[in-house]
């Protein structure tokens, strides 16, 4: 443990931070050919959602994560990612055609949160998000996911259903945000720092509790380290049939219990 | 007087003044919604309905059991399953220790299998009054424990949700289960199982958006409040009020979210008619 020491609140302050790298620079620098695609074919094209089809060392995939803007003009433009409805059903539209045509599936989670909104509940938020777990946990290609800023609530987990789930080191995941939490727990929002550290939301700690299966080192390293590790991942999970695939990542979700030391019931 | 007379005439009181006290004693709940007070025992009897406006109370798994299956029929399963501290959240062990006190179960979540007018189904029951029905690790497993019996035996799966969303104290671990509940749902139907997914007050966040709505037929009980946001998370980011009738059953029925709204009334018929037109032959 070689860095320096940074509380839980520190990170989550990196992960929102204007210049925090995003899906696009990630695309930009990890991959090739990208082609956006768009809609989800009921009712709208959410911008929140980046998703397309690019190449990575030659092999077709299919990338689909959140975006948020530079700008106030551009974070109102992308909701300050977060999803709507829309945006979910597009990304499960396109997850269901990368299965259809084999490609493996790489998702980027930075959201505050799924968007709380009249229209996004009227249009079935609750509904769009089940969908997307309940569909991500038998598809038949690869999935990988990176929490790459902010991975907050059911709307983040509705991109994360994954045979690899990473975070970059100063990410955070959380069942809700920090603010949130302490306004339920202690009705006082202004604890967050506190929440922060309770709720055991940084990569670091996450990846001891086993719910995570990697930490991404950030810096100069972190694209090329992220690029290998895709790499050697995709490579791995690529050899595994689609029934296999399904089945791994189904008994991945259906173990977390809680239960460390082996005390079970029945 | 002579002292039959006054020992009489005190066990005349003595008798009156029991009778008063039982009286007082007689359990009475007040109605949220028009704050009229009624007898516990009368609201029970007309299925935590009241009397006097309509309104829904909420019911406890026990009544809901009683309500909806055949009489002695029900055996719980899963009722032992040990609680943890996975994030080691402070005084946590505490409240489930108080909770269970209060309820009389092992977390917010009652599991068991039983019969509907004959035929046999797995049922689980969301309990409110514990924690708000938040869903944490125990409640996750219950549920893929009872998806997993009800597949095993080719029986039709029931889940009552009434649930705030995913439990705090647990952090990660109760997002985890969202994706759990939702992955075995899933498997349960695509091997043919029927899951029809029972919507009480309330059904919010992260309950509402993993396995409850993912029913092959989804049913709500009237005005009860169905959403992934809450509307005071909505009205803080839109800066309004919202109308009344907003994410409540009758809304989402319009909206095209769930198949039925159902009286509490015709809820074991209800049941019963899904059940009978999906029996196998």
């Amino acid at each position: 443990m070689s860095e320096k020491k940074m509380t839980a609140y520190d990170r989550v302050k990196l992960a929102r931070a204007a210049d925090r790298t995003n899906i696009m620079e990630y695309i930009e620098a990890l991959f090739e050919d990208f082609l956006e695609l768009h809609g989800d074919r009921l009712y709208r094209d959410d911008p929140s959602i980046v998703g397309g089809i690019a190449t990575f060392h030659g092999i077709p995939v299919t990338i689909i994560g959140q975006r948020k803007g530079r700008t106030t003009e551009e974070n109102i433009r992308f909701n300050f990612g977060m999803t709507s409805p829309e945006g979910y059903r597009k990304a499960r539209r396109l997850m269901e055609q990368a299965e259809k045509f084999g490609r493996p599936i790489i998702t980027f989670i930075d959201t505050p949160g799924a968007y709380p909104g009249i229209e996004a509940e009227s249009n079935g938020q609750s509904n769009a998000i089940a969908e997307n777990l309940a569909v991500m946990s038998r598809l038949k290609v690869p999935i990988i996911a990176i929490v790459t800023g902010e991975g907050s609530s059911g709307g983040a987990l509705a991109l994360g259903v994954a045979d690899r789930v990473w975070m970059l080191e100063n990410a955070v995941y959380s069942i809700l945000s920090p603010e949130g939490f302490a306004s339920i727990i202690w009705k006082d929002a202004s604890r967050a720092a506190e929440a922060s550290t309770v709720m055991k939301i940084t990569a670091g700690e996450l990846k001891e509790l086993e719910l995570i299966d990697g930490v991404i080192p950030e810096g100069n390293r972190s694209f090329p380290i992220l690029d290998s590790l895709l790499v050697e991942t995709l490579e791995k999970l690529r050899k595994q049939s689609g029934a296999e695939l399904a089945n791994a990542r189904f008994r991945k979700f259906r173990r977390i219990d809680g239960l460390f030391d082996g005390k079970r019931g029945e | 007087m002579n002292i039959d007379d006054i020992f009489r005439q005190r066990r005349k009181r003595w008798d009156i003044l029991l009778k008063q006290r039982t009286a007082a004693q007689e359990e009475q709940t007040e109605c949220p919604s028009c704050h009229a007070v009624v007898e516990t025992s009368k609201l029970r009897e007309k299925r935590w309905v009241c009397p006097h406006c309509g309104f829904y109370l909420s019911m406890d798994p026990v009544s809901r059991i009683r309500f909806v299956c055949d009489e002695g029929s029900f055996r719980e399963l899963f009722g032992n399953l040990p609680q943890q501290n996975p994030i080691k959240f402070p005084q946590y062990e505490e409240k489930l220790a108080t909770m269970r006190e209060k309820t009389g179960g092992n977390d917010a979540f009652l599991a068991g299998e039983a019969r509907i007018r004959g035929i046999r189904v797995a049922i689980g029951v969301m309990d409110s009054r514990f924690l708000m029905g938040s869903m944490g690790t125990v409640v996750g497993e219950k549920i893929a424990r009872l998806t997993e019996y009800a597949g095993k035996r080719k029986l039709p799966l029931i889940i009552f949700s009434a649930s705030g969303g995913a439990r705090m104290q647990e952090g990660l671990f109760s997002l985890m289960q969202m994706a759990k509940t939702a992955a075995m749902v899933e498997q349960f139907k695509e091997k043919g199982g029927l899951f029809i997914s029972y919507l009480t007050n309330p059904t919010t966040g992260g309950v509402s958006a993993s396995y409850a709505s993912l029913g092959d037929i989804i049913i709500a009980e009237p005005d009860a409040l169905i959403c992934f946001a809450g509307p005071r998370v909505i009205e803080q980011t839109i800066g309004q009020k919202l109308p009344k009738e907003f994410q409540h059953a009758e809304f989402l029925l319009e909206h095209g979210m769930i198949d039925m709204v159902v009286e509490r009334k015709r809820m074991r018929s209800t049941l019963h008619k899904i059940l009978k037109l999906h029996a196998s032959v």
